[in-house]
């Protein structure tokens, strides 16, 4: 295996709606950011790949407008993934450990301002039983927050903790949507919008955009004065059916996490892919990250969930943390699909 | 399938054999600042393009992007209204919404000054008589009917110059 390194990181001030740039406009200043912050022109780039999906905006083949934030000409080597931007970055992984090129770019965007995500995510669903239902993603949510509430291990207290947590933290965030500083106790007095969930358990509508670059080898090591280096990355999926699975756990998490390494030696912090409070509960007994791991120090998806971007940044943020020397192993998280279908785990250090 | 085991209950029950399901989803669509300049100078009875400030290509409809090099392209450039025909077909199938009387002639006409051809309609000539080279004029919907559209203009027409060389627009094509 190739060491391969994040080594830049760059991402959009998140808002509610971006309604004066288009998609490129939105991602092209990101993209140059993270290029400037690895140093590096598209000439030493040897591959790219994006993460994005046509349903948010719904144009057919919108990530080939976007194509023209990186300015492909000469041609270049390229690839899309119609997925959270951390799959683009797991494809790249691949290509460097492949060894034929030394460095990579990877970006993500998503507007979900243009449409009602929570209607459009309905088409990801099983297209016989669930789609034609059109259940909404809060709705889904919400079976799975009822769901581990029943089994007891989880009280609504503990929700309110995660999302007056995250909001917090959000606060030292400058890129965050929703930063503010309430108690649990005052988050737990507001009314549900539709019973076991509050608006405080879901995350804010987001615009948003996200880039990293990563290297191999001395290329990283010339290149970032502090790599951060992917010791473990992987991906596992479970059934699209929502009935086949047991949702107040996620065995494919716990599975990625294994192959990962994650608990080959102690976590410093976490950066996890939760959409939904009671998902981070889940993802922290299944990745066994106990009470003294700090999570998600930039706030999360919970404090801006850029669709299709987020998960990437869970990458970029725990990456660039290390690179801060802010803590040298780092567990950081992707989703996809309905309620944790699947998941991507992927471990990080410094040198 | 007429081989398949099924439990007692659902023996005689009629196979299902497709489903219906339909869709539809609401966009409000963000043209961005550099298309936004676009569509608000057709309003205008003016072809806003923006130049790449790396290889110099102006670009229409502008997209606040060159896809060359990756670079932003802030300078807008306004676009005369004429321009020459780079390739052309002729329309012989109807299609649903298609509101023209076939056969008609859709074009790209490069706009003098710009580097990118514009597609557009091609009338006031027999379809027979375009060709590549052919130099063609804007013909606008009257000045009470202009919009923030490329509808504003009506479809471009033979503006009587003699024909650009084809070999002049190579590239641009």
């Amino acid at each position: 295996m190739r060491d391969v390194a994040i080594i830049s990181f760059a991402q959009t001030k998140h808002a509610r709606a971006i309604t004066d740039a288009n998609e490129v406009e939105m991602l092209m200043p990101v993209v140059r950011e993270a290029l400037d912050g690895a140093g590096v022109g598209m000439d030493r780039v040897g591959f790219t790949c994006s993460g994005s999906t046509d349903y948010l905006s719904g144009q057919a083949f919108s990530f080939v407008m976007t194509l023209d934030a990186v300015g492909p000409w000469p041609p270049i080597a390229e690839s899309h993934v119609e997925m959270d931007g951390a799959w683009a970055l797991y494809e790249a992984w691949v290509k460097l450990q492949m060894g034929e090129v030394d460095v990579a770019l990877v970006y993500a965007y998503g507007k979900s301002s243009p449409g009602d995500v929570t209607e459009v995510l309905t088409r990801q669903l099983d297209p016989y039983f669930l789609a034609p239902l059109w259940p909404d993603t809060i709705s889904l949510a919400g079976l799975q927050t009822r769901a581990l509430l029943e089994t007891g291990r989880v009280r609504e207290a503990d929700l309110a903790e995660v999302a007056a947590r995250s909001r917090r933290d959000a606060l030292s965030n400058p890129y965050a949507l929703l930063a503010r500083d309430d108690s649990p106790d005052a988050l737990l007095a507001e009314p549900f919008i539709a019973e076991p969930m509050h608006k405080w358990d879901c995350p804010p509508i987001t615009d948003g955009a996200a880039a990293v670059v990563i290297a191999a080898g001395d290329v990283a090591r010339e290149l970032s004065s502090r790599p951060a280096w992917v010791r473990g990355i992987d991906h596992r999926i479970e059934s699209q059916g929502l009935g086949l699975r047991d949702l107040t756990t996620s065995a494919s998490t716990r599975l990625a996490g294994e192959k990962a390494g994650v608990a080959s030696a102690p976590v410093d912090f976490a950066e996890l892919h939760a959409p939904f409070t009671a998902q981070e509960l889940i993802l922290r007994e299944s990745l066994g990250l106990g009470d003294d791991v700090a999570i998600n120090p930039s706030g999360g998806a919970l404090a801006a969930n850029p669709v299709m971007a987020a998960g990437l940044i869970r990458l970029g943020e725990a990456a660039a943390r290390i690179t801060r020397g802010e803590g040298n192993r780092a567990v950081a998280h992707a989703t996809s699909g309905p309620l944790l279908q699947q998941n991507l785990v992927c471990v990080l250090e410094g040198e | 399938m007429s081989d398949l085991l099924l439990p007692p209950s659902l023996e005689g029950v009629e196979m299902v054999r497709s489903v219906r399901t339909p869709a539809h989803l609401d966009y409000s669509y963000t043209p961005g600042r550099a298309m936004s300049r676009f569509l608000t100078g057709l309003a205008e009875k003016k072809i806003r393009g923006q130049r790449c400030p790396s290889c110099g290509k102006v670009y229409v409809p502008p997209r606040g992007a060159c896809p060359t090099d990756g670079v932003p392209t802030e300078e807008e450039v306004e676009l005369p209204h004429t321009g020459t025909i780079t390739t052309f077909c002729i329309v012989n199938v109807s299609f649903y919404g298609q509101g023209m009387e076939i056969p008609y002639v859709s074009a790209l006409v490069l706009l003098d000054d710009s580097d990118i051809p514009l597609m557009h309609l091609v009338q006031e000539v027999p379809y027979d008589q375009v060709r590549t080279g052919m130099r063609v004029e804007a013909v606008w919907v009257s000045d009470d009917e202009l919009k923030p559209t490329l509808e504003s203009i009506k479809w471009f027409r033979p503006n009587g110059e003699p024909d650009r060389d084809a070999s002049t627009m190579r590239g641009n094509a």
